[in-house]
């Protein structure tokens, strides 16, 4: 039997007086990948069957960099938040918890970097 | 991590089945959940028969006949007997509803009970909802204000303002929607739940309160507030019609609002 009121428990430590930013960034991230995918696809479609060059050239112009930049922030970061979520949902041991969010922060961040860093190079014409 | 199978001592058995009433034609079968925490056995299932011929309509009128002629042991709750004091909260065939609203007619074949899920059981059909009624204590369902009420009358509101709590009022806290939802069943040491997030949007919602900026102070919370996903699985149960998912809704876009 805990001595300790059911009351002592429910409030514990208190609001962590945050959720909302995450909570509308994944809904804005949710939108802005809509559009963005829609153009992403409809330069794959147009590409299909373009030599290698013809797709190098495409990738680089200015726009389409623009464009692929934009939707590799987006789907990481949502993804990122989206993970968190599920993550905090289903894990309760409170270190593997930790460890859990921790790759998934590094996982997401690596990804979408190096995602972002083959679009530049194609740019500026590495 | 959530635990995909029932502990061992929760597995479910198969129990008694009680002999049919002698000369009934029409008979309905209940199959109910027994567990007590006197005898260190798991929980079983027993099978009763009802004579539909000399019952009430209802499936709490079934229990009660049960209980008054067939096994004075089973145990459950129920006061009102007309879906407004919320005792008679329970698992019929899948879905959490009020015994005494929900007819016999309404269900096909055999008629199958649980407690309230994913709640620890005090006995049979009662469960232990302390953590639920903490939680609603937790919001303060109360009215706060700063201006004392005027010495003459009582706080005065409009009409209009009045009917924004139609949808919110008519919650009994039977605990049907925050044991349906699977956010619930994961989280329910910090997540508030679908009836109490209505239940605070009641006061959100209502014009003569003045705590509304700390009232979302307390439930702005990743787990309090946020673990809600939208899943709907209350809407779809509250005996009431109510829809707590959007009440909560209500709230976050509250918490959005503030922000600029
Ligand atoms: S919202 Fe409906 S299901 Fe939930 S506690 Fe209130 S009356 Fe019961
Ligand atoms: S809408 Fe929210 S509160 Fe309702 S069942 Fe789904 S997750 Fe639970
Ligand atoms: S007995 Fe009161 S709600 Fe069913």
């Amino acid at each position: 039997m805990s001595m300790r009121t059911p009351l002592k428990n429910v409030r514990s430590l208190g609001s962590a007086k945050n959720g909302t930013s995450h909570y509308w960034h994944q809904r804005v991230t949710a939108i802005a990948m809509i559009p963005l995918f829609v153009i992403a696809i409809a330069y794959v479609v147009s590409l299909v069957g373009a030599d290698y060059d013809r797709v190098r050239y495409v990738l680089s112009l200015p726009f389409t960099s623009l464009v692929l930049l934009l939707l590799i922030g987006a789907v990481f970061y949502h993804m990122k938040l989206g993970l968190q979520v599920v993550i905090e949902d289903y894990i309760h041991t409170e270190g593997t918890k930790m460890v859990l969010l921790l790759l998934n922060t590094f996982f997401c961040t690596i990804v979408g970097l190096a995602s972002a860093l083959a679009v530049l190079k194609l740019a500026f014409g590495g | 991590m959530v635990e995909l199978a029932l502990p061992k001592k929760s597995k479910v058995g198969t129990g008694k089945t009680h002999p049919k009433p002698e000369g009934a034609t029409n008979l309905k079968t209940f199959n109910v959940y027994r567990w007590s925490p006197d005898d260190g056995e798991n929980p079983h299932i027993d099978t009763y028969y009802v004579n539909l011929d000399d019952c009430g309509p209802m499936i709490l009128d079934g229990l009660i006949k049960i209980k008054n002629e067939i096994d004075p042991g089973l145990t459950f709750r129920r006061s009102c007997r007309e879906g407004i004091c919320g005792s008679c909260a329970m698992n019929i065939n899948g879905t959490n509803t009020l015994a005494c609203t929900k007819g016999m007619s309404e269900v096909d074949g055999d008629i199958n009970i649980y407690p309230l899920p994913h709640q620890p059981v005090v006995k049979d059909l009662v469960p232990d909802l302390t953590n639920f009624y903490a939680q609603y204590a937790s919001i303060k369902p109360w009215m706060q204000t700063q201006t004392p009420p005027p010495p003459d009358r009582e706080r005065l509101q409009s009409k209009e303002d009045r009917a924004k709590l139609d949808g919110l009022y008519e919650c009994i806290l039977c605990a049907c929607c925050s044991t349906s939802c699977p956010s619930y069943w994961w989280n329910s040491d910090r997540f508030l739940g679908p009836a109490i997030l209505l239940q605070a949007y009641r006061w959100l919602a209502d014009s003569r309160d003045e705590f509304t900026g700390e009232r979302l102070d307390n439930l702005e919370d990743p787990f309090r507030l946020y673990r809600c996903h939208t899943i709907m699985n209350c809407a779809n149960t509250c005996p009431k019609g109510l829809n707590p998912a959007k009440a909560i809704a209500e709230i976050k876009k509250m918490m959005v609002e503030r922000q600029g």
